[in-house]
């Protein structure tokens, strides 16, 4: 089972205790937008074989909606971090760098 | 190709089996095709099939980086129906059904098409008023289903406890030309028939690179080496994603995995299909006896066909109230499938914006029942440049905002 560490209570949080919230970092292109930026937002996904960065939240527990960086090849999780930022924090970065050389942050919008 | 037939077996048992042939060639890649499909499931093996039958066109290669049918075609719970409340979803999973009761005699070759009936249990108001508005859509649409109380229900389907409490039976959509059929038989089938027209079916070699100049596909790069081809059809299921940034776009498409799980086998109980999508859970009973169970999809990206032991739990828990009887039951085996889940939970079946590249994906928890139908539009597609079958299914329905919404339909593994 998948446990993620919730950054807010300090929790490891199973699955069952988690609700996954999709793809994190997007960029909400609001009413008056061009239709392809606001298809990208409501539909298009990195959808990567690899590296994810994914928003949760800790729904039977605190209830705040966090983020996650992690494996979809192995599930190996990589860190969890607050939700308020629009980029994973360096040490997330550094940690994934550590583990999968050579990997490198996609466009995230 | 020598034919299947009832004769056939009495011969080869009298000579101890010796006489029979694989079933389809084994192939080395040539430098260039005509159409080069990526992806050996139901969906890629059909839609070569009806290029070939309808078209003519059988300088072919599927290309399969694992084994056949390995996808998700060799690892879902085989339900077939039709009974979508969409119009073009009703057009291509009725044509689809349609194709399927005479498959084993199209493609000589038994695929064990059992159209045994499904019932889509009624559990909340919201539910029966659902279902009788599908049953309406369905006349429309010439897709023959009936919504039935729950007397009917228990008849059909004895072991079913219709009092609740949490969610009493208030009755079912039922369509009785619905079923199941062998899964593998159905990759089988087709791959037999497409390599006795001809077509190359090459396994073990996965597509690394797709080459392209100028907006049009040149060929694509394989664990095999190069193949060149005039047009390329991705039909790779979970893996749509990969193959799209490969060809450079992004798609509408999240890769999640879903789950099924199977009892212990036992004397014949149940010979229909059920769903219960109120408490997510559906169920028949295998050829062998055992209970085929499954549930909704995991919330989560992922690429590794896995079962979670917790999944089973939650699963079985949802069923248990309307199936009691289940409580008794070991469960032997649990699995996991890639799937690949759109936005409106409906397929597409589309050109993409390489010029002559076509996608055929998006069929999530739902693509077995629509392996014949999808095989026969995309193949049009792609033959012709435009079917009356795919139309609606085009990747340009996402910024246009027309949907094909399904997802409050049939918000459901099946
Ligand atoms: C547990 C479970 C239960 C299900 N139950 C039902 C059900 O009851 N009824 C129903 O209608 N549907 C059901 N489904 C959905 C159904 O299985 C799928 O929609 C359908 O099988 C998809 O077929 P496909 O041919 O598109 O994909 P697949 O069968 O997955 O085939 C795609 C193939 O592409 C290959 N591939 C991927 N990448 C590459 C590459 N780079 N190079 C070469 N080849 C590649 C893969 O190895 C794979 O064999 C279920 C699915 C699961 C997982
Ligand atoms: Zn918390």
């Amino acid at each position: 089972m998948l446990t993620l560490q919730c950054p807010y209570c300090g929790v490891m949080a199973e699955e069952t205790e988690l609700h996954a919230g999709g793809e994190a970092h997007l960029t909400r292109y609001g009413p008056g937008s061009e239709d392809q930026d606001f298809e990208s937002y409501l539909f298009k996904r990195e959808n990567p074989k690899g590296v994810h960065f994914e928003r949760w939240r800790h729904v039977n527990g605190c209830g705040k909606w966090f983020h996650a960086a992690r494996c979809t090849v192995t599930l190996e999780v990589f860190g969890t971090y607050p939700a308020q930022t629009t980029e994973p924090p360096q040490d997330i970065k550094d940690t994934i760098t550590a583990k999968r050389p050579g990997w490198s942050l996609r466009n995230l919008t | 190709m020598k034919r299947y037939s009832a004769f056939a077996i009495a011969r080869e048992a009298l000579r101890n089996h010796t006489g029979w042939d694989r079933a389809w060639r084994k192939a080395q890649p040539k430098n260039r095709y005509d159409v080069v499909i990526i992806g050996a499931g139901g969906h890629g093996l059909a839609t070569a099939y009806y290029l070939g039958k309808n078209f003519g066109i059988t300088n072919v290669a599927v290309l399969e980086k694992g084994w056949l049918g390995g996808g998700n075609t060799g690892r879902n719970t085989t339900i077939i129906r039709s009974n979508y409340l969409q119009d073009p979803s009703a057009a291509i999973y009725e044509k689809s059904r349609s194709l399927y009761e005479t498959l084993s005699q199209d493609l000589n070759y038994n695929i064990m098409f059992s159209p045994r009936g499904v019932m889509m249990l009624a559990q909340t108001q919201h539910e029966v008023r659902g279902y009788l508005r599908t049953a309406h859509a369905n006349a429309l649409q010439g897709v023959k289903t009936e919504f039935i109380p729950p007397k009917r229900v228990k008849e059909i389907c004895p072991i079913i406890n219709l009092d609740g409490p949490r969610y009493p039976v208030l009755g079912a959509l039922w369509q009785d030309r619905a079923g199941t059929a062998r899964h593998d038989a159905v990759a089988w089938g087709y791959a037999r028939a497409c390599s006795d027209m001809g077509m190359d079916i090459i396994q073990k070699c996965e597509v690394t690179g797709i080459r392209q100049e100028g907006g049009t596909v040149k060929g694509v790069t394989t664990t095999k080496g190069d193949i060149d081809c005039e047009k390329l059809g991705i039909v790779v299921a979970g893996h749509s994603g990969v193959l799209a940034d490969m060809a450079g776009f992004r798609l509408p498409i999240e890769s999640v995995a879903l789950q099924a799980l199977v009892s212990e086998p036992i004397k014949p109980v149940m010979d229909c299909v059920v769903m219960a999508n109120t408490v997510h859970g559906y169920m028949s009973q295998s050829d062998k006896g055992e209970m085929v169970i499954g549930g909704g999809a995991d919330g989560y990206n992922n690429y590794t066909q896995r079962g979670s032991f917790h999944h089973v739990e939650e699963t079985v828990r949802a069923l248990v109230e309307t199936f009691p009887m289940i409580s008794r039951l070991k469960m032997l085996r649990w699995w996991g499938g890639i799937v690949d889940m759109t936005g409106d939970r409906s397929p597409i079946l589309s050109k993409t914006p390489l010029e002559n590249c076509f996608i055929n994906c998006g069929w999530g928890t739902g693509g077995f029942k629509a392996i014949p139908g999808s095989g026969w539009g995309f193949a049009e597609l792609m033959a012709k440049g435009h079917s009356p079958l795919t139309e609606e299914f085009a990747l340009t329905r996402f910024r246009e905002g027309k949907f094909i919404d399904e997802s409050v339909a049939a918000g459901v593994a099946h």
